[in-house]
């Protein structure tokens, strides 16, 4: 007997609503379970004291610092390279060999396990520079990392302007160059940013690339002293700097403080949160942006 | 006009920023010091992680003690550590094992050794296993996987699950000479866990497991066996009746030098002594046997 | 600037074009040279192992003699990679086979089903999920996936499955977003002519809509095999580590990435065992070509098919 195909239908549409619904599920169970077990260290304390020592009640100030120092070197270096590749594959590139090329090692960037990049920074950023394990190894790390993400979210957000605003430009007399710094950027710049924070996002939580760059130790940071070419001060990009996920990473691992587990959840909890709050923003920003550019030039 | 030019600025400041940002850090480096007394200068102390607790102890007392002085402590294992001062990349490479069991001959033969303190690890188990001490024989047979339930050294009817740590590890490099005399584990049996801390809470949540972890480690959580009938203490070990101890050394190439030195110099103090012991390691002067290999 | 003659501001207007023009072709060019750079380095390290240490190339790919400390007196290290090889073959084999169906059918309901809500609500939640620390992963695979299947299922619940549960949740938002992308340019005439003709919606997805969209599917689907052939930390944490190729979904094994991070730090380099390290790191990044080669011949057979 054939099933009528209207039943299928039916079911195959309430399969499909199903795994949407699983999704999502998920999420709330993976969302809930961290917050859950991180709920009695979301506390300003946790987030602004040091670690303590091999006792319990520390916190993870300095860790989170330099993640966040971290996501601002690499965005420093990444964004001005890899938006300048975009426009150079958007409004530049011919359809030649250099071309391919770039478009290549873009995907074969993408591609590379994060592990691998941590390696080449170990050989490259931290023994052949001469550095040591520091915040800039790091940095430079992640934004290999990054930089094939970058450069493709600028080449799609500025192929995705429509083509009548860059011929009015040109009609106008404006250059190429003009055109693309006046015009392309600041239409595409809503579509720029949500990719740069999420990007961003990414580097935050970034752990396998930094184990062996900006290594697994963070020295006694003074936070009054802001000159960044000092040891002690968090300014420095020139120092030892363990990052969030990569403590986590180390307290899972080491468990030497008796608190581990709390402080593990705790963290997770803090990164979970701190990933929410680069979507929100990047939704925000992008919003307002959208509303400036689009808006002034209806 | 207006609008293009602060772009191509930025950019160029951007890129200037970071090749500025490359450039000063060789002047960052050594930092000149004022005149004062003590010690001056930097030293970085780079490997096991094992002795990174405790160096970074020593390293915050020291600085602390010596204001003009800075270490820097950093973890990626013996390895790491050894590779890096034989190659100068760090004025000290801590290591868990004696430099010739890692490096090549040529390389190791430059590197000075300073055994800082002493280690003991303690056979682990499960705290449901009914067994309370194993010999030698027993524990060779465990881990080359002759025995294979609890029942055959005196416990309950309950299949070994050995965890191991990466055979590049000191620890298992420890335990294996000293406690199983070389010989060599049968592989692919042993779970594997990256570090001490990832072993206790698989031991401690899996049913009939065995394990081996620094004498810091050993908690409640976990049971510790008596090896051929000795416990696993402090004093069994200082005397030697207990085999299953090592080093933890600091390497220097060469003899060590400038604030490298007196940080050596620091940790082996009587004034360290007391935060060693607090810590669970031994200090080197209150060992009454010595091993050279 | 506006009272200048307009002479100088052609000329600023070339100047900058020219200027403009060449940063942005020299940033492109450094794409290039960065990537060169480090297939360069992690060739020259990679090939150590067979140059240096005469290990056959043959044995470091078809050997399961894991051996790297051996002493010399006993013949010397044996490093073949194959335990390593087969086990990042079988986990990331079988996170895929999980995560492809679900994938895909939240592709679809994304952008055939409810694209409003898909807009609204799934593309966030697809973002926070790829936002999500593979660490955190781990940390969750550690804490709640292994004790469950030790309790429910069996077996220690370090294992292979285990591994591959966490990096299905970790490789389908990257199946999902490409396979949506490729959904949601089919042009809409397919499916109404589709419609038109009489056929249910879900005549019309698996007849019309799905076929289409194949190539970008299976796009999709290889760049999700690449990241769970590059995931470190968080399928570290959970396969136990057993140097073994596993006789079941419930064994412990190891993988490339695992060993890679257990042993890099702990092992000097120069020596056979670190050279050897780097021989892996070295097939991932062949490997990953190789995943990259893949996508484009399905990208050309879609562009031709079309």
């Amino acid at each position: 007997m054939r099933i009528d195909p209207k039943t299928t239908d039916k079911v195959s549409t309430g399969v499909f609503y199903l795994v949407a619904a699983g999704f999502i599920l998920l999420l709330v169970f993976f969302v809930g379970y961290i917050l859950y077990q991180g709920r009695l260290r979301l506390n300003l304390n946790f987030i602004t004291s040091a670690p303590v020592f091999m006792k319990a009640g520390g916190g993870i100030a300095p860790q989170l610092f330099n993640s966040l120092y971290l996501v601002f070197l690499s965005i420093l270096i990444t964004v001005p390279i890899g938006l300048s590749a975009g426009i150079y594959l958007a409004e530049y590139a011919r359809q030649n060999r250099i071309t391919k090329a770039i478009r290549f090692c873009i995907e074969a960037l993408a591609s590379l396990p994060s592990i691998v990049i941590g390696l080449f920074g170990l050989l490259v950023f931290v023994s052949m520079t001469g550095w040591g394990y520091t915040l800039m190894s790091g940095a430079l790390a992640v934004s290999i990392l990054n930089l094939p993400v970058i450069t493709r979210i600028s080449e799609d957000s500025l192929r995705g302007v429509p083509h009548s605003y860059k011929e009015a430009s040109l009609a106008l007399g404006a250059t190429h160059w003009q055109t693309i710094t006046r015009v392309l950027i600041p239409v595409a710049l809503p579509g720029l940013i949500t990719g740069i924070v999420m990007t961003a996002g990414r580097a935050f939580g970034e752990a396998a690339a930094l184990l062996y760059t900006a290594g697994m130790s963070s020295p006694k940071l003074n936070f009054s002293n802001w000159n960044p070419l000092s040891f002690t001060s968090p300014l420095n990009p020139f120092r030892p700097a363990e990052t969030l996920a990569v403590y986590i990473w180390k307290v899972n691992s080491e468990g030497l403080i008796p608190d581990a587990r709390q402080v593990a959840d705790g963290s997770a909890a803090i990164l979970v949160i701190s990933v929410f709050l680069f979507n929100i923003c990047s939704r925000f920003l992008g919003r307002l942006f959208s509303n400036r550019f689009l808006g002034k030039s209806k | 006009m207006t609008k293009c030019k602060p772009f191509v600025i930025a950019l160029i400041l951007v890129l200037s920023l970071s090749v500025a940002l490359v450039g000063c850090s060789s002047n960052t480096q050594p930092t000149p010091a004022p005149a004062a007394s003590g010690p001056s200068g930097s030293a970085t102390a780079v490997g096991s992680s094992a002795l990174q607790p405790l160096a970074e102890k020593a390293a915050e007392m020291f600085m602390e003690k010596n204001k003009n002085a800075k270490v820097q402590v950093q973890g990626g294992g013996s390895g790491t550590g050894l590779t890096q001062v034989a190659q100068g990349g760090a004025d000290i490479g801590n290591s868990d094992v004696f430099a010739a069991e890692k490096l090549p001959a040529d390389q190791a033969g430059t590197l000075v050794d300073h055994k800082v303190c002493v280690v003991g690890f303690a056979t682990v188990v499960n705290p449901e296993v009914k067994v309370d001490s194993l010999t030698g024989k027993q524990l060779i047979d465990i881990f080359t996987g002759k025995i294979t339930n609890w029942k055959d050294v005196g416990g309950q009817d309950l299949k070994i699950v050995i965890l191991n740590r990466p055979a590049s590890s000191g620890t298992r490099a420890t335990f294996k000479k000293y406690a199983l005399n070389g010989a060599e584990e049968a592989t692919g049996q042993a779970l594997t866990e990256d570090s001490s801390g990832a072993i206790k809470k698989a031991l401690s949540d899996t049913k009939g497991s065995i394990s081996y972890l620094a004498l810091s480690y050993v908690d409640n959580s976990v049971k510790a066996l008596k090896y051929d009938g000795v416990e696993a203490t402090v004093a069994n070990i200082t005397s030697g009746k207990y085999p299953i101890w090592s080093y933890e050394h600091m390497y220097t190439k060469g003899e060590a030098k400038g604030v490298a030195k007196d940080f050596i110099e620091f940790i082996m103090s009587d004034a360290f002594k007391s935060t060693i012991t607090q810590m669970g390691y031994i200090p080197n002067s209150e060992m009454k046997v010595t091993r050279d290999k | 600037m506006n009272s200048k003659k307009t002479n100088t501001d052609k000329f600023y207007q070339v100047k900058h074009e020219y200027l403009g023009r060449s940063v942005v072709t020299i940033f492109g060019i450094m794409l290039i040279l960065i990537t060169i750079t480090m297939v360069l380095f992690l060739f020259s390290k990679g090939i150590k192992t067979f140059t240096q240490n005469h290990i056959p190339i043959k044995d470091f790919l078809f050997s399961t003699a894991w051996m790297p400390g051996r002493e010399e007196a006993q013949g010397g290290p044996a490093v073949g990679a194959l335990i390593f090889i087969i086990g990042s073959v079988f986990i990331s084999g079988l996170a895929l086979l999980i995560s492809t169906p679900f994938s895909v059918a939240l592709a679809i309901f994304m952008t055939q089903i409810s694209p409003s809500f898909g807009k609204k609500l799934l593309q966030p939640i697809i973002e926070i999920f790829v936002g999500i620390p593979s660490v955190v992963y781990g940390w969750i695979g550690l804490s709640v996936l292994v004790p469950f299947l030790r309790h429910q299922i069996g077996g220690l619940g370090f294992s292979l499955l285990a591994g591959s549960l966490v990096l299905s949740v970790m490789i389908f938002p990257t199946i999902t977003t490409v396979a949506a992308d490729s959904l949601s340019i089919i042009p809409d005439d397919y499916k109404e002519a589709s419609y038109a003709l009489g056929a249910t919606r879900w005549q019309t997805i698996r007849k019309i809509i799905f076929p289409s969209a194949l190539p970008g599917i299976l796009t999709g689907v290889v760049l999700g095999l690449a990241r769970a052939f590059g995931e470190a930390l968080a399928v570290q944490m959970v396969i136990g580590n057993t140097i073994r190729i596993p006789g079941s979904i419930l064994d412990s094994t190891v993988n490339l990435t695992s060993i890679i991070t257990m042993d890099m730090g702990n092992t000097a380099m120069g020596t056979t065992w670190n050279n050897a390290l780097w021989s892996m790191a070295l097939l991932l990044l062949i490997i990953s070509f190789i995943f990259i080669f893949i996508i484009h011949r399905i990208g050309r057979k879609g562009s031709t098919s079309a």
